[in-house]
């Protein structure tokens, strides 16, 4: 049997602070708290209590794997199948490093970035948040907070909304999917 | 504080920017341009047919200029992507918000530029079918590329160097995907854009990892700009050749590149602005500095002519040869030619009123295409048409087909540009919207 979506509380809010400010104050009691904005908004990594490095550090580990690729193909190569250049050493670092760079760079931001997508649960078309009414103006000038509705009273999550400030708020998933 | 004005701000920029794709605002003079570069792209499809059948001795190359049209038009169009990577990732990593209305465009322009150029090496291979040799790859032949060799580490840079354009300008725009996803009337710009879109909802947690990404990817994208045309560079430098000085080449050719650059995206921004009626987002200010930028970029490079004047003259003998004969020999056109167009209009850019103005800075910039397509046409042929053996001796004449070609790319490089100004959101509509946001939040 296909398992029921997610339920969430979507409420929007015209301006960025109280979205920000009920965004804290919800998560401090216990909701799960998500924030829907048109771009990066300055305050948003404190009110979700946001401290995932993995990003940052896919990106190193991938550089430090490509740029180790990069040396042991180039020296691999020049093991396997030797070309003698003037009688220069066969590993001859100072021809290698650009290699290695590019290979360092390539590796880093191949890596970082599919485990952004990876980390954001990206690609993905559909999400129940896209049914609620005015959600398509999280892409133009309107903030949203969305509350994950598990194990919460319906009730209690509109009232709390309706007191910070949401001009609207409405009630999507919990539905089988599409 | 003043709220209201600022989302209603918000509501016309989205507006203004994802509103052209479904709602094109100058569909006839695009079906125009388009179908003019169409006619060079179908010229750039028959003459690279005609290299496969008839191979690269239908153009001017020769012993000793074995390299010609095909790498000096290689560095051209790689020079000029570079400025957009350096518009975008540098003025980001330096907060300079005046980048948000021009990085979409100028990153596009990379993208095409490193396409035509990554292609001029492999239709010059002669036996292109063959350029998958240049991968390192278990073969049964039991060869490996020559990883001393600069042409390797070229393959190596280009490939890298587009591919991470590719990812930085796609990770760029996904959120004004989104955004034009949602604004979207009618189904079929619904999908497209749903699902380049990829489904990005402007979570917050989303944004928070986005940006960790954009930033480090764009820190890593600088050094990797310098990289490559240093490399670029060494294609000649490497060598022990009379007018390829290693030690001036590498940062000479980075300044010449940025330099080039900007000067294109200068032309694309007048273009840009005039052809989708973005007036209020590239506005004067953005022409003004792109005018000091190229200025800038345009003394610095100057001052590259001058250190390799001045390092020849310091050599003497072959080297001093080589620097007397771009100036009297038979390509002294060229070395002139790029003195001129690269650095006398360019004094004009010293004056604001002429930076701002959209034609002359649309002028000066195609000056200093011109130009900088000379310096390179110089830097080759001069240094290698005339060795110090008679027999080596050699003039270089490009044909029909060297300019065929040329064109073509031209064709193929606008063709491609007015297809992503007409279906994809030039500008970069969230982040201008974040600056608006950052700048009312500091003043209130």
């Amino acid at each position: 049997m296909a398992k029921l979506e997610p339920a969430f509380l979507v409420a929007e809010f015209s301006e960025p602070e109280p979205m920000l400010e009920a965004a804290k104050r919800l998560r401090e009691e216990g909701w799960r708290v998500e924030l829907h904005t048109p771009f990066p908004v300055k305050g948003m990594k404190e009110a979700l209590g946001f401290h995932d490095r993995v990003v940052p550090h896919a990106f190193l580990i991938g550089g430090i794997a490509g740029a180790l690729s990069g040396f042991f193909i180039q020296a691999y190569a020049n093991w396997a199948f030797p070309l003698d250049d003037g009688g220069r050493p066969l590993i001859a670092m100072p021809a290698f490093m650009l290699i290695i760079f590019e290979l360092m760079v390539l590796g880093s931001v191949l890596t970082g970035l599919a485990t952004m997508f990876v980390r954001n649960r990206l690609p993905r078309l559909h999400h129940p948040l896209f049914d609620a009414p005015r959600f398509h103006l999280a892409s133009d000038d309107r903030f949203f907070v969305s509350l994950l509705l598990e194990g919460h009273s319906e009730s209690e999550g509109r009232a709390q909304l309706g007191r910070m400030g949401a001009v609207s708020v409405s009630r999507v998933g919990g539905e089988l999917p599409e | 504080m003043s709220e209201k004005p600022l989302t209603s701000r918000y509501q016309r920029i989205t507006g203004e920017v994802v509103s052209i794709p479904p709602d094109f605002p100058a569909p006839l003079a695009w079906w125009i341009m388009f179908g003019v570069s169409m006619l060079f792209v179908g010229l750039l499809i028959v003459s690279i047919a005609m290299v496969f059948i008839y191979g690269v001795g239908i153009w001017g190359n020769n012993i000793p200029v074995g390299w010609g049209f095909p790498i000096a038009n290689y560095i051209w169009w790689i020079a000029i992507g570079h400025a957009g990577t350096l518009i975008s990732a540098m003025l980001l990593l330096m907060n300079e918000n005046w980048r948000n209305s021009l990085n979409r465009f100028a990153e596009a322009m990379t993208l095409f530029a490193v396409t035509c150029g990554g292609l001029y090496p492999i239709v010059h291979l002669g036996r292109p079918w063959y350029f998958y040799w240049m991968v390192p790859y278990p073969s049964t032949m039991g060869v490996w590329p020559q990883f001393r060799s600069p042409l390797t580490w070229d393959f190596f840079a280009v490939l890298t160097y587009l591919l991470v354009s590719l990812c930085f300008w796609y990770i760029g725009i996904v959120p004004d995907l989104a955004a034009a996803r949602d604004r979207a009337k009618k189904r079929r710009w619904q999908v497209f854009f749903g699902i380049f879109a990829l489904g990005w909802r402007g979570s917050g947690r989303h944004w928070l990892r986005w940006r960790q990404a954009y930033w480090i990817t764009a820190a890593i994208a600088v050094p990797l700009v310098v990289s490559v045309h240093s490399e670029i560079s060494m294609l000649f430098a490497a060598g022990p050749i009379p007018g390829w000085q290693s030690t001036v080449f590498p940062p000479y050719f980075v300044m010449g590149a940025a330099f080039s650059g900007f000067a294109v995206v200068t032309m694309l921004a007048v273009m840009v602005r005039s052809l989708l009626k973005l007036k209020d987002l590239v506005t004067e200010r953005h022409l003004d500095m792109l005018g000091r930028m190229v200025l800038a970029t345009g003394l610095m490079t100057a001052f590259g002519y001058v250190t390799e004047v001045w390092t020849g003259a310091y050599a003497g003998s072959y080297e001093l040869d080589t620097v007397l004969d771009r100036f009297a020999g038979p390509y002294a056109w060229s070395f002139w030619g790029a003195v001129f167009f690269n650095f006398v209009p360019l004094q004009l850019l010293w004056f604001r009123k002429i930076r701002v103005a959209p034609v002359p800075a649309f002028l000066i910039g195609l000056g200093i295409a011109v130009g900088m397509w000379m310096e390179r046409y110089m830097l080759l042929v001069s240094t290698l048409y005339r060795d110090w053996l008679e027999s080596s001796v050699h003039l270089f004449h490009a044909t029909f087909w060297d300019w065929s070609l040329y064109l073509g790319f031209i064709g193929f490089f606008l063709a491609a540009f007015l297809l992503f100004v007409r279906f994809l959101p030039v500008i970069s509509q969230f982040e201008i919207k974040e600056a608006i946001e950052e700048k009312a939040s500091g003043e209130a």
